[in-house]
C-alpha cells in the first residue's frame, strides 16, 4: 500500500534535463522507480540517456500522459517558471505533483496551490521539499534510497536531511512511505493530509512526525491525532534555540512574536499523548519502544 | 525581509496608497532642514524594526523646525527595546478624527491570504483581537481572485467602517493589495488609518514584510537591506550564499540542511546546559552538497567569528556520501591553512549516513591536529560544549 505513492506510479519529471533533473532522474532510476520521461517543450521529441534507461521528452505534460499514463510528476523547474510548471500539470489533469523546487516566490505558492484545489483533481506536495519515498516501491525526488527499506514505519518531516537522519537512525526497522512537506510557509501537502492517510494504510504501524518552527501546522496536527488517529505516534520538533523573528533557512521556520515556537509544538503533542523526543536519536528509541519493545 | 516604516510608506505612496509627505532623517540638522520644507508641526518618529514606539519615547510633536531638530537629537541614538535609532522620520503633523486598521497577511493555516480590519486603530491589533475580537473583521482573500471592489466592499462592510470613509477605504484596500501582489510582500499593514478633521483617509504608520524568494524579480528590493544593522558576519555569509543567522553562543556550527542544523542548535544547548550554560554561536546551513569548497567557505564563517570556542560541524551524507564529506573538510582545512587563516579552535566533526565507515576512516587518518572525530550527535554534541566551556576558562 504505502501513501500518495506506490509500484504503480509512474513519473515524469519536469525539468529532467536541467543538471539537478538529470542528477536526480538517474538516482530515481537506480532505486527503482518506473520514470516514463521528461517534460520540456524547447526540447520536446529528444531522447535523454541515462545509465539504466533511455528516456523520452514531452513537450507537455498532457502529452507525457496520454502517451505514457504518467500518474506523478516530479518537478525540478527554477522558481521562475514553478508556477506556470505545477500550472501545466494541473491543467492536465495530473493526479500527484511533487515540487522539490527550493525559493519559490510565496505569492506563487499561494496561486498555484489554489489552482490545484479550484481544479480539485491533483494533490501538490512541497515545494522545498525532498519528495516522497515509498521503499522498494518508488521514490519521487531526491531522498537517497539507500538509507532504508520498507517496513512498518510512516515518516512526514518538513525537514530533508531530519527525515534523512531519522529514516538512518530507524534503518533495520523500514518505511512504508517517508514524506517530505517542506518548510515553505504554504505548502501543498500537510502534516494532518500525511498522518490521515497513514492512518488509513494498512502498512503503516507507527507514525514519526517532525515539525520544526514556524506556523501552527502541528498545532493542528496535535489536535487532529486525538480526533483520527489510533496509531502510535511519536515527534520530534526542531528549532528550540530559535530567536525570535530570524528566519531559520527554511523560508517558513521563524518564530513570529511568540506564535510558532518549538515549545508550544512540542507541548500541543504531549497533550494529545504524542511522545515528543528531546533529541533525533531519542525520537528514534521512543519509536523502537514501539515498535521493537 | 521586514521594511522600516518610512520604506513601508515609499512603497505605499509608489502604489497610490495615501501618505503625508516626509522625509527619513539620520542627523538633527537634516531633520531640521525636512521640518522647514514640510512646514507647520511635525512628527519625528524613531525607524525601528519593532512596536511600542511611542511609548518608548520614540515618536515626537514638533511646532517648528527647531522644536524638530531637539527632538531628532532626542530619538537619535536611542535604544527601544535593543533597537538603536539610526534614521528619524520626519513627517507632516495629522488632524486626527479616527483611527483605524487594515491589513494583508498570508494566512498559512488556510494557504491563502487574509484581510484584517478595525476601526479601532492606533493600538496593537492583537489587543485588539483579544479583548474585543467583534471589532476585528477577518476575511479571507483567494490567491487567484484577489482584493476585488467586491472584496473590499465586503471587508469594509464587516468591519464596519462610516459611511463617509467606505469609499475611502475600499479605495486604500485596494491600492494596499497592490502593494502586496506586486512587491511580493507578505505583509502590508497600515496601523493607524486615520482620519483626518477634513474628513481625508491616510496611512500614518505603515509595516510591510517582502518574500525573500521573490527577490529574483524585484532588483530594487537589494536595496531595501539596511547593511549598517546587518551583522556583518551575516553579510560575509550572504555574499558567499551561505544561509547563517548570528547567535549569542559560544559553540560554532555548520550542517547541512536548515532542520538538521536547527535540530543541532537544540542539541548543542541541551548538552552545553551540563558545562555553564555554553550555547550555539549562530545557525550555518551549507546545503545538501557539502563540497570542499562550500565547508571551506563555511568554515572561514564560523572561525573568524571572536565568541566561537569550539566548531561543531554535523554533516547526514545522504546523495553526497560522507567519503566526499569527510574528504571535503579535509581540504577545506587544508585551503584556509594555505591562505593563512589559522585553524585554531577545536573541531568537532559528526559525519553518519552513506558511506559513514569509510568517511570516518579518511578522517582518523588526515590525523588533522585540533579535528576530532564523535561517532554520534549527541555525544559530539556534548564534546563540543565541553571544548567551548573549557576553553572559556
Amino acid at each position: 500500500m504505502a501513501i500518495f505513492l506506490d509500484g504503480d506510479s509512474k513519473l515524469v519529471v519536469q525539468g529532467m534535463t536541467g543538471s539537478e533533473g538529470m542528477k536526480h532522474t538517474t538516482l530515481m532510476l537506480a532505486a527503482g522507480s518506473t520514470i516514463v520521461g521528461g517534460v520540456n517543450p524547447r526540447k520536446a521529441g529528444s531522447k535523454v540517456d541515462f545509465p539504466t534507461a533511455t528516456l523520452p521528452v514531452f513537450g507537455s505534460v498532457a502529452e507525457a500522459m496520454a502517451e505514457t499514463g504518467a500518474n506523478v510528476s516530479v518537478v525540478f523547474v527554477p522558481p521562475t517558471g514553478t508556477k506556470s510548471a505545477v500550472e501545466e500539470a494541473v491543467d492536465a489533469g495530473m493526479p500527484l505533483v511533487v515540487v522539490i523546487t527550493e525559493g519559490v516566490p510565496t505569492y506563487d505558492t499561494a496561486q498555484f496551490f489554489q489552482y490545484a484545489q479550484n481544479a480539485g483533481t491533483t494533490r501538490i506536495i512541497g515545494p522545498n521539499c525532498p519528495g516522497i519515498i515509498s521503499p522498494g516501491k518508488s521514490n519521487a525526488g531526491i531522498i537517497p534510497a539507500s538509507i532504508s527499506g520498507p517496513g512498518p514505519i510512516g515518516l512526514v518531516s518538513k525537514s530533508g536531511t531530519l527525515t534523512y537522519q531519522m529514516m538512518y537512525e530507524l534503518r533495520d526497522l523500514g518505511f512504508s512511505t517517508g514524506i517530505g512537506i517542506g518548510g515553505d510557509p504554504i505548502i501543498g501537502t500537510t502534516h494532518i493530509d500525511a498522518l490521515a492517510a497513514f492512518q488509513d494504510d494498512p502498512e503503516t504501524e507507527a507514525i514519526v512526525m517532525i515539525g520544526e518552527i514556524g506556523g501552527d501546522a502541528e498545532e493542528r496536527a496535535a489536535a487532529f491525532i486525538a480526533e483520527h488517529v489510533t496509531k502510535p505516534v511519536v515527534g520530534y520538533v526542531a528549532g528550540f534555540t530559535a530567536p525570535e523573528g530570524k528566519t531559520m533557512g527554511h523560508a517558513g521556520a521563524i518564530v513570529s512574536g511568540s506564535s510558532g515556537t518549538a515549545q508550544a509544538k512540542k507541548e500541543a503533542l504531549e497533550a494529545v499523548g504524542v511522545r515528543v523526543g528531546k533529541t533525533p536519536s531519542e525520537t528514534a528509541r521512543l519509536m523502537r519502544e514501539i515498535l521493537a519493545p | 525581509m521586514d521594511l522600516y516604516e518610512y520604506q513601508a510608506k515609499h512603497l505605499f505612496d509608489m502604489h497610490g496608497v495615501p501618505v503625508v509627505p516626509g522625509a527619513v532623517c539620520e542627523t538633527p540638522d537634516a531633520a531640521r532642514i525636512a521640518a522647514r520644507r514640510i512646514g507647520g508641526t511635525v512628527v519625528v518618529k524613531a525607524q525601528v524594526k519593532t512596536g511600542g514606539r511611542g511609548k518608548a519615547g520614540g515618536v515626537k510633536l514638533a511646532a517648528n523646525e527647531d522644536e524638530a531638530w531637539d527632538r531628532a537629537g532626542d530619538i537619535l541614538g536611542m535604544d527601544i527595546k535593543g533597537h538603536t535609532v539610526h534614521k528619524v522620520l520626519v513627517t507632516q503633523a495629522a488632524e486626527i478624527a479616527e483611527e483605524y486598521y487594515v491589513s494583508f497577511l498570508l494566512d498559512r493555516a488556510n494557504r491563502s491570504f487574509l484581510a484584517m480590519a478595525s476601526v479601532e486603530g492606533g493600538v496593537e491589533i492583537e489587543q485588539v483581537a483579544k479583548e474585543n475580537p467583534d471589532a476585528l473583521a477577518m476575511i479571507r482573500v483567494d490567491a487567484l481572485e484577489g482584493c476585488t471592489p467586491e472584496k473590499a466592499q465586503e471587508i469594509v462592510t464587516a468591519a464596519r467602517f462610516p459611511a463617509e470613509v467606505a469609499d475611502q477605504v475600499e479605495a486604500v484596500l485596494l491600492k494596499l493589495w497592490d502593494v502586496l501582489v506586486n512587491e511580493d510582500a507578505t505583509l502590508v499593514e497600515v496601523n493607524p488609518l486615520v482620519k483626518t478633521a477634513d474628513g481625508r483617509v491616510l496611512a500614518l504608520d505603515g509595516k510591510v514584510t517582502l518574500d525573500e524568494n521573490a527577490h529574483f524579480r524585484h532588483a530594487s528590493h537589494a536595496d531595501l537591506v539596511d547593511v549598517a544593522a546587518t551583522d556583518p558576519i551575516e553579510l560575509r555569509a550572504k555574499a558567499f550564499d551561505l544561509n547563517y543567522v548570528k547567535l549569542d553562543g559560544e559553540v560554532g556550527i555548520i550542517g547541512n540542511g536548515a532542520g538538521l542544523v536547527m535540530s543541532t542548535l537544540d542539541v548543542v544547548a541541551y548538552a552545553g546546559e551540563e558545562f555553564g550554560g555554553v550555547r550555539p554561536a549562530n545557525f550555518l546551513d551549507i546545503g545538501g552538497g557539502a563540497s570542499a569548497e562550500v565547508m571551506s567557505n563555511g568554515l572561514d564563517i564560523v572561525l573568524t567569528d571572536p565568541a566561537v570556542r569550539s566548531v561543531f560541524v554535523n554533516v547526514f551524507g545522504g546523495i553526497t556520501s560522507c567519503v566526499e564529506v569527510a574528504n571535503g573538510v579535509k581540504f577545506a582545512i587544508r585551503m584556509l591553512q594555505e591562505a593563512g587563516k589559522p585553524v585554531d579552535k577545536p573541531i568537532v566533526c559528526r559525519i553518519d549516513g552513506n558511506r559513514a565507515d569509510e568517511g570516518r576512516a579518511i578522517l582518523v587518518e588526515a590525523a588533522i591536529p585540533g579535528v576530532e572525530l564523535v561517532e554520534t550527535m549527541d555525544e559530539a554534541a556534548r564534546r563540543v560544549a565541553e571544548l567551548a566551556a573549557a576553553a572559556g576558562k
